[in-house]
């Protein structure tokens, strides 16, 4: 096969803006299925109801997608608490999240995607906004603001996670509290507290994602299943809750998707991040930067 | 009153059979349309039920195990016109004779292919913790369905179809077609049910139920954790191959979101969770239930409104009932006989 130079720059300039927005996709998973141990598979139901959210009120009332998911924040934090009270309650206290806590999440993603077929119907929705369209010219590489925006507000969200969780007293207790739940308790933090917080953050994260993830491609309800595969493989060769290793990960999956779709066609990117997955699980399940 | 499972295997029998009496004497074509359905999905919960209701492994995707029974169907199907292609002479003749298999042969092969894609997941997650094995069973719906839509030869995205004929001939006599699949899906409903009922009551199965209570406390004790995950994980898997194995000849035309479809996956998980996952009973009852309930749905309401409906009532049984249906029943019991 005759690769060109510019083809092959494009298309690894592409996957490391794509990668930045995984990134911001997998930190909510990162925080609770790699700190919490709560396998929330329904986090790509909640990505795709931000992107909803911010398609709803982008046509509308012409707002800006991002500044939406930011002033929707607080609604998805309740939420995101509500629904880990939810699951304490029911399975986490009683010992019964292996399956049923499992099953749980299934059911939400099931049923938010199927409220959102309801409502919206299965077409394609997009958003308008100035960056949608423009692009800009660095030699060879063309950077469409349609991916570079998402990528560059995915980043700053990015690291504003891994501030908050380095470098708070909530944050630290985030991280230790999957650890060692009793030496938190000696810290005089609850751990139910702790993890409700972490839990509510995770989905504000996701929101924020869902409206990135509508700038960049149009979203119908089922778009979400293809993310479940890639945002558990991020995650699990990031290394289970390490940030630093998420964004690597992410950045390296961006660009073999971006590869693949570029020199074998788009149709076989999806299975790109499941073999990602499985290579990651048989070779070095404890991911690239584990311990 | 203790009944092994060869007297059970009668029960079994003379149950389906009287089924069988009963449909022919009725012999409605919507009926057998809609009863192969729920007999599908009996399949379907049963398989669901061997590795997540007695391991304790939870399979999200049943859909995909489905679709491999399904399109390994069509593959066969189709390698009747490749014959002329790629073989001459004898043996192309012989080939001919043997083509278009049966479908008897097609669910075994079914079986055979979705075991052993149950086998090949189990071993590469099933040594690690068990939430990687329902994430990567979660991914291989999609990334199968990504092979087949790029696969040309089973239709890709276009879908293939399959002309189904219009009777069969057994022995002289002359069957419906739809009764014969009918027949076939009551037959495969039959020996699911009687094997996971003999599971349940085998050594194999307290080896699962020990898994599914203490996996660290099993392995302790001498239980080879991984060799029996993985004859659930195969079982399992060829069931769910044999369900989807005559559903191309079902169905007629066979396109992958309707061989991946979602109803699979969820209806697989919600209905021995709705009925009950300890034992056989409980996909049975969670089927026949949610499955009618559907069949009269989608025609009265609409097909998404009543897969919501599945959805909310598993999201609401796992909170509320959490032994499900059979739970319930037996809790009433106990309640009643203890005033």
């Amino acid at each position: 096969m005759d690769i060109s130079f510019d083809l092959l720059i494009n298309a690894i300039a592409a996957g490391l803006l794509l990668g930045g927005f995984y990134a911001a996709v997998t930190a909510g998973v990162s925080i609770s299925f790699g700190m919490l141990d709560i396998v929330n598979i329904a986090h790509p139901g909640f990505v795709i109801l931000g992107s909803y959210l911010a398609y709803f009120i982008n046509i509308n009332y012409g707002v800006d997608p991002i500044l939406v998911s930011i002033l929707m924040l607080p609604v998805f934090y309740a939420l995101g608490a509500l629904v880990y009270q939810v699951y304490y309650l029911s399975f986490e206290k009683r010992g019964q999240e292996a399956l049923r806590g499992l099953a749980f999440f299934f059911g939400l993603l099931f049923v938010t995607e199927v409220s959102l077929i309801l409502v919206f119907g299965v077409d394609y929705r997009y958003v308008e906004a100035v960056y949608i369209g423009p692009s800009i010219h660095i030699g060879l590489v063309d950077l469409p603001l349609r991916m570079l925006v998402p990528c560059v507000a995915a980043l700053t969200l990015f690291g504003a996670i891994e501030l908050f969780i380095t470098r708070t007293f909530t944050g630290r207790a985030i991280m230790a509290v999957s650890q060692d739940q009793l030496a938190l308790q000696l810290m005089a933090a609850d751990p139910i507290r702790i993890k409700r917080i972490a839990f509510g953050l995770s989905i504000a994260i996701a929101a924020v994602a869902g409206a990135l993830l509508i700038i960049i491609q149009p979203v119908e309800p089922s778009v979400g299943r293809e993310y479940i595969g890639r945002i558990f493989a991020i995650c699990v060769l990031g290394g289970l809750g390490s940030m630093p290793g998420t964004l690597i990960a992410a950045m390296l999956l961006g660009v073999v998707e971006s590869l693949t779709a570029t020199f074998y066609g788009p149709s076989w990117a999806p299975a790109v991040s499941f073999g990602f997955l499985l290579l990651t699980l048989a070779f070095r399940p404890a991911g690239l930067f584990g311990r | 009153m203790r009944v092994n499972t060869t007297k059970f295997a009668f029960i079994t029998i003379a149950v389906g059979a009287a089924v069988m009496a009963f449909a022919h004497w009725f012999n409605v074509d919507y009926l057998y349309f809609a009863s192969y359905t729920i007999l599908q999905f009996i399949v379907l919960a049963t398989a669901w039920n061997i590795l997540g209701g007695y391991c304790g492994y939870v399979n999200f995707g049943s859909a995909a195990f489905f679709a491999m029974g399904a399109y390994s169907s069509v593959a066969l199907h189709k390698f009747d016109t490749l014959i002329d292609h790629w073989f001459s002479g004898s043996f192309a003749a012989i080939l001919h004779a043997v083509f278009p298999l049966p479908i008897p042969i097609l669910i075994l092969f079914g079986a055979i292919v979705s075991g052993i894609a149950g086998f090949g997941m189990g071993y590469l997650t099933l040594r690690l913790r068990g939430s990687f094995f329902a994430i990567a069973t979660l991914a291989l719906a999609v990334v199968l369905q990504t092979l087949v839509v790029n696969w040309e030869y089973v239709g890709g995205s276009r879908g293939a179809y399959i002309i189904r004929p219009e009777s069969i001939e057994f022995a002289g006599i002359t069957i419906n077609y739809i009764e014969y699949l009918f027949g076939l899906m009551l037959l495969l409903a039959m020996i699911s049910l009687v094997t996971a009922r003999a599971i349940e009551h085998s050594q194999l199965g307290f080896g699962f139920a020990t898994i599914r209570d203490d996996e660290l406390a099993a392995e302790a004790c001498g239980v080879p954790t991984l060799r029996v995950k993985l004859i659930a994980t195969t079982i399992s898997g060829a069931f769910m191959g044999m369900a989807g194995a005559p559903f191309p000849y079902y169905i007629g035309y066979l396109q992958p979101s309707s061989a991946f479809g979602l109803e699979y996956a969820v209806n697989s998980i919600a209905m021995p969770m709705i009925g009950g996952t300890t034992s056989w009973v409980g996909p049975l009852v969670g089927a026949i239930l949610l499955g009618s309930a559907q069949q009269y749905a989608t025609v009265t309401i609409s097909s998404a409104v009543n897969l919501l409906i599945v959805g909310l009532m598993l999201v609401g049984f796992v909170i509320i009932a959490p032994n499900g249906l059979i739970g319930l029943v037996q809790g009433w019991r106990r309640a009643w006989r203890k005033p």
